[in-house]
């Protein structure tokens, strides 16, 4: 799963506001490279814009979770496939 | 990009691994590598509606249309199906056609109504027919693909459901083109039907996004 795909899920776990389950946190095994915010002055920051780059467009999250930040519901991610299917309890 | 042939395309396409075991609930059959070759090179060729374009496969099953979308130089492709056995084969797909431009997700078309708005350029898609306990499903697909898509939705339905269609997409006001008439030969869904497959008469339809109403 790219960043872009990412850019597009949303959780649907019923009851949520308006516009509500999205973003979904990308929850990985590891830390990102990434600084929380982008510094003042990013454009200039070739380092970032590299770093920010490589995760745009070439990194791929194969295992780790998608966090609803309303519900707290995680969408497991397996082999690069996020699953966004509800169980029959929760649709 | 090496410009590619309709008959190398199709060729390609011959390789794409496809189910091993098709659920027939959910209507699984691969869309046929002549077919989706046709239908992808008239996307490409005649509309421009593939190359660098993002485009969303809806009920991608093993990926024959993201792949051959893929191959004529689509920008990025997102493929979405219900069932983690076809993803599944449709990730080794994309491994073994070393393929860094396509993306899949499991989910489930009917719950996701509008929360893709115009994400996407195209949309290209065998949906369901809504032959087996799930009737109307193809008219779902086809609403949701509408709203996904920026520009275009391409689609394949059953000749028999073409009224119907076409009373929907004027209620939606969107313009709809049928670009040709298909037999499909689907294999027989019971252990009981004498003949080995069915045909049935399918239309490729082109839908130009103008405007859905939620």
């Amino acid at each position: 799963m790219k960043l872009l795909t990412h850019n597009l899920l949303s959780s649907h776990v019923p009851g949520l506001r308006p516009g509500g389950g999205f973003p979904l946190r990308i929850e990985l095994g590891h830390p990102s490279e990434l600084p929380p915010e982008p510094l003042p002055n990013y454009e200039a920051d070739e380092e970032f814009l590299r770093r920010l780059h490589h995760v745009l467009l070439e990194v791929e999250v194969l295992e780790g979770s998608l966090q609803c930040p309303d519900s707290g519901r995680r969408f497991p991610i397996s082999r690069g496939v996020p699953n966004m299917l509800l169980t029959e309890d929760e649709a | 990009m090496k410009k590619l042939k309709l008959k190398e395309l199709e060729s390609c396409l011959q390789r794409v691994d496809t189910f091993e075991s098709p659920k027939l609930l959910l209507e699984q059959y691969p869309t046929r590598p002549h077919i989706a070759a046709c239908m992808l090179y008239t996307i490409h060729n005649t509309f421009d509606d593939i190359e660098n374009k993002t485009i969303a496969d809806l009920g991608c099953g093993c990926g024959m249309l993201s792949i051959g979308s893929a191959m004529l130089g689509a920008g990025f492709c997102v493929g979405l199906d219900i069932d983690a056995d076809a993803l599944e084969i449709f990730n080794s797909n994309i491994e073994d056609f070393e393929l860094t431009n396509v993306n899949v997700v499991q989910c489930d078309i009917c719950s996701l109504s509008d929360s893709m708005s115009n994400t996407f350029d195209t949309v290209i898609m065998n949906p369901p027919f809504g032959t087996k306990h799930n009737k109307g499903i193809d008219m779902i697909f086809l609403k949701t693909a509408l709203q996904m898509a920026k520009t275009a939705v391409y689609s394949l339905h059953k000749t028999s459901t073409r009224q119907h269609i076409q009373k929907k997409a004027a209620e939606w006001e969107v313009k709809m083109e049928v670009l040709a008439e298909l037999r499909f030969d689907l294999p027989a869904s019971y252990k009981f039907h004498k003949k080995k497959s069915v045909d049935i008469e399918v239309d490729f339809i082109r839908f130009s996004a103008k405007k859905v109403l939620n």
